[in-house]
């Protein structure tokens, strides 16, 4: 994951790792592999119809290479429901999916407008969504606490104004 | 455990996805909802879901969560894009006059005996 290195000091950060998780999650940071494959897509500001195909040829190329059902599941709700909230909530971003042997990495990266508290964001059931947004059955304020129970470890930093990074890993073993 | 072909003659169900065959597929339960997050969070693999949200992430939404089918209640009828893009997911559509109350109970008691 990116830690803080790339990320500006005022920011704030939000990690949460799965119970269990921990030794993994640090032999990850401490190797250097370049993952196998990487996808990218860009997620157009309230483009309800396209967003989700990121996750779809995710979803569609992890089945090929034979990832757990159960697992796939869980790599696309949260992909999918994180995609839906840059198209959501941000002025558009760019989803990187980086594909290892044991686990994907998917990052989101928003051209803000960021979220002003994370902690709150995480309450579920807490959600600023539109009209727009809430017509097409979402804005339940389900989509981070979602993402957060879907995935391996989660990483959020934003702060009101800036631009927003969310991303998550999930291992294929269980 | 049924099959969706127990249950389509129960519920006046019309099947928009022909290219599908409805005797293939299982379920287990169902899901009622029409809060697309909250189905993506709480549905699993083999429940149908039963909605009046008849819009393209729709289909994204079952496709990303397993569901095999989605039951319009109240003759909601998706448009010819949704319904080709079920199509290619493998996702059968069915409508039904019934409402999501009605689908549900037909359902659980189908799936009791």
């Amino acid at each position: 994951m990116q830690a803080c290195v790339a990320v500006k000091y005022s920011m704030a950060d939000y990690w949460n790792i799965a119970p269990g998780m921990e030794n993994a999650l640090k032999e990850c940071f401490s190797r250097d592999a370049e993952a196998d494959v990487t996808l990218e897509f860009s997620i157009p500001e309230k483009d309800f119809n396209n967003a989700g195909k990121g996750s779809s040829e995710v979803k569609n190329l992890l089945k090929r290479l034979g990832v757990d059902s159960e697992v796939l599941r869980r790599i696309a709700v949260a992909s999918y429901e994180a995609e839906i909230n840059v198209a959501a909530h941000s002025h558009g971003g760019e989803m990187t999916s980086l594909i290892y042997d044991d686990m994907i990495h998917i990052k989101f990266i928003d051209e803000g407008p960021g979220i002003a508290d994370i902690a709150q964001a995480m309450v579920p059931g807490y959600s600023t969504a539109d009209d727009l947004v809430r017509e097409f059955g979402f804005g339940a304020g389900l989509g981070l606490p979602n993402i957060q129970k879907n995935s391996d470890a989660l990483h959020i930093s934003s702060a009101a104004g800036e631009s927003t990074l969310l991303e998550f890993l999930v291992f294929f073993a269980q | 455990m049924i099959r969706l072909t127990e249950y389509l003659p129960l519920i006046e169900g019309v099947n928009w996805t022909p290219a599908l065959s409805p005797e293939t597929v299982e379920i287990e339960g169902a899901y009622v909802c029409d809060m697309l997050s909250d189905v993506m969070g709480s549905a699993k693999p083999k429940q149908a879901w039963i909605t009046i949200m008849k819009h393209l992430n729709v289909i994204a939404v079952a496709s990303m969560t397993g569901i095999p089918v989605i039951v319009f209640s109240k003759n909601n009828v998706p448009d010819d894009a949704v319904i080709d893009k079920a199509t290619e997911e493998g996702i059968v559509l069915v409508s039904s006059p019934l409402s999501s109350f009605d689908l549900a109970g037909i359902l659980y008691k189908l799936l009791a005996k």
